[in-house]
């Protein structure tokens, strides 16, 4: 008996040893999602109850309070721009030639419909600055074998306050995300793929967000160019940009 | 009093002519009235509709409240001051908590206002002890066009969603304990209506309100700046401002169709003096001066309002009333407006109204028919005798 015991608590320690430690996961993920700057194009695919429209953009992000976006594609959007300055939002519409400044709550509402908001769009918040992280196990999602994480937030001002991640354990990249309510509800589903070595990084270039308490298959978000870390002129980021 | 009677006797002899300029003017008649009635029975209504449903004899408002601008809701709440304390406690003061929210009735989403109020409170008609929960659920409220554009129905239960004020994520299942039918679309459309316990828990925002509703007379600003007071008249002037601008629209109206009977009037009066000039010699002849004769014309002339005022009095009364009991339907797209009007307006008739439409006409009746009558007193009577054209 004594044996069984001494090797169920050997097998035990073997795996609580093989397990790694979450921060130092979320840490790898920053490495690979986050950056100083970026400026990258994309499209979103939105679909809707009716119809699937498509919104191309190009956006300018430095940090995490600086942010300009430029939406090229429908003609009807095209030249509309935006600029994000900590919680400040400005939106220059070609159509009226004018720049009209919205609340910093603006930044919560959809994206044209999308499952996405602004703030999901032009944000980059490392997650090792907001959340604990607690590995409970390991999963295969498509073909990888990943951990699954559990992130508890540890800062107050936070969209969720809990998510759930399955990491790429070679690639150090989340494959799926969960993002709960406080009540345990699950709220939003990401699938990341198409995951691409880019400037030495891993980089998913195609997103599915999908809201969970509303129909439909979700957002596609696709990355067609990215780069990273490269020198952006200041006044990209100023309100003369909006008009240029 | 012989010109009044001369003036009649005239008028009747003219027949068909008379007739028809006095139909004209009692169609003026009854649709000034009718138009100044139906635009006094909305205000009424809605006033007494929004007194009742929404604004009680007043409010406090969070100085950063702005109902219509929904993105400062975050911000517009506070904590209620010491001094309306008592008055939140002895119910003569109802705070409501509201916040953004989103609704996903069958997989739709919909972004709502959440607004939390006393399940207690008795200052407005919403049907707020539904509120009471039995710790089983939460119950909620919603007017009729909310269900309809959502589709819910009573006892079923809907996802809603919203951000706390750290800006977290939540959401729970809602109950739809009951729903209300208002003509005042502000507390109905896209709004859902909670316990203000369950608000304020959710907003994680204890004790805290956006605004004070006030019930009774005699309230006034506090000395904090976070608390402004909007008394009633403030708080109706948007629906006085729509009213008065109908009414702007009526006068138009109103002041064509006057015309119109005036330009008739008018007519008659430049005809008869062209064809009576015989008889304008004759009357001076007899020894009236030209200012009687002027009198008498003018007398003639405004006397169609008289005439017109009774044949309006014949049809219009009993078609007047008939609105007034039954009320005139409005169309249902018209809730669509955002504007507190109900499905039915019974217009009001007040005694102001049907004397001051009789005074107005009969002055300007007056001065019309006078307005042509005055040549007369340019007129040689010798010729005028003659029945020679002057």
């Amino acid at each position: 008996m004594k044996k069984i015991m001494t090797l169920f608590l050997i097998g035990f320690g073997t795996l609580q040893a093989q397990l790694p430690d979450g921060k130092q996961i979320l840490d790898r993920i920053d490495q690979n999602l986050s950056s100083e700057n970026r400026v990258f194009s994309s499209s979103m695919i939105i679909h809707g109850r009716r119809a699937t429209s498509t919104v191309r953009s190009k956006t300018w992000t430095a940090g995490q309070n600086k942010s300009f976006t430029e939406y090229l594609f429908p003609v009807r959007e095209q030249g509309t721009k935006m600029l994000k300055l900590e919680e400040q939002l400005w939106i220059y519409s070609p159509s009226a030639d004018r720049i009209i400044q919205i609340a910093g709550h603006m930044l919560r509402q959809s994206v044209m419909g999308s499952d996405l908001s602004y703030e999901d769009l032009m944000e980059d918040n490392k997650l090792t600055d907001q959340y604990n992280a607690k590995i409970t196990g390991s999963e295969i999602v498509d073909g990888h074998n990943c951990w699954v994480i559990e992130l508890t937030a540890f800062v107050p001002e936070i969209a969720y306050q809990e998510q759930k991640l399955w990491v790429d354990q070679e690639r150090n990249i989340p494959l799926r995300e969960e993002m709960y309510a406080k009540s345990g509800t699950l709220l939003k589903k990401t699938e990341l793929s198409d995951i691409q070595r880019i400037n030495g990084r891993w980089y998913p270039k195609k997103i599915v967000f999908k809201d969970m308490l509303k129909e439909g298959t979700g957002t596609e978000f696709i990355i067609e160019e990215i780069e990273f870390n490269i020198p952006i002129p200041e006044y990209i980021f100023s309100k003369a940009s909006l008009k240029k | 009093m012989l010109a009044f009677q001369l003036a009649l006797r005239n008028l009747l002899g003219a027949g068909l002519r008379t007739w028809l300029n006095v139909i004209v003017l009692s169609f003026a008649f009854i649709i000034i009235i009718w138009l100044k009635g139906l635009l006094e029975g909305w205000d009424r209504q809605a006033k007494n509709d929004m007194i009742n449903w929404e604004i009680g004899t007043g409010q406090f408002w969070h100085v950063s409240y702005d109902p219509f601008d929904p993105f400062t809701l975050s911000d517009s709440h506070g904590t209620i001051p010491d001094v309306l304390t008592d008055s939140v406690n002895s119910g003569s003061l109802v705070p409501v908590l509201i916040s953004q929210g989103t609704i996903y009735p069958n997989g739709r989403m919909q972004s709502v206002l959440i607004k939390g109020i006393s399940p207690e409170q008795e200052v407005l008609a919403l049907p707020s002890s539904k509120l009471k929960s039995d710790g089983v659920d939460i119950p909620a409220i919603i007017g009729k066009s909310m269900a309809e554009s959502t589709q819910l129905k009573e006892g079923e239960y809907v996802t809603v969603r919203w951000r706390d004020k750290n800006g977290t994520f939540d959401a729970t299942e809602i109950r739809i304990a009951a729903i209300f039918e208002t003509n005042v679309p502000t507390v109905d459309v896209g709004q859902v209506w909670l316990s203000i316990d369950k608000v304020r828990e959710m907003m994680l925002l204890p004790g805290e309100a956006t605004l004070l509703i006030t019930n009774g007379e005699g309230w006034q600003s506090t000395d904090t700046d976070e608390w402004v007071f909007k008394d009633q008249e403030t708080l109706l002037s948007d629906i006085e401002n729509i009213i008065k601008a109908k009414s702007f629209v009526g006068i138009i109206i109103w002041a064509i169709l006057l015309m119109m009977a005036m330009l008739a009037v008018f007519d008659t009066q430049v005809l008869s003096i062209f064809r009576r000039q015989k008889e304008i010699g004759t009357y001076v002849a007899l020894g009236m001066t030209r200012g009687q004769v002027v009198k008498l014309f003018t007398i003639e002339g405004a006397m169609h309002s008289v005439l017109a005022a009774l044949v309006a009095a014949v049809y219009g009364i009993p078609l007047l009333a008939l609105q007034a009991i039954r009320g005139i339907s409005i169309p249902v797209e018209s809730k669509d407006f955002g504007i507190a009007m109900a499905a039915k307006l019974y217009p009001v008739y007040s005694l102001a109204l049907i004397s001051g439409t009789i005074i107005i006409v009969l002055l300007v009746t007056t001065i019309v028919s006078y307005w042509p009558s005055r040549k007369i007193a340019r007129l040689n009577p010798t010729e005028a005798l003659r029945g020679r054209i002057q």
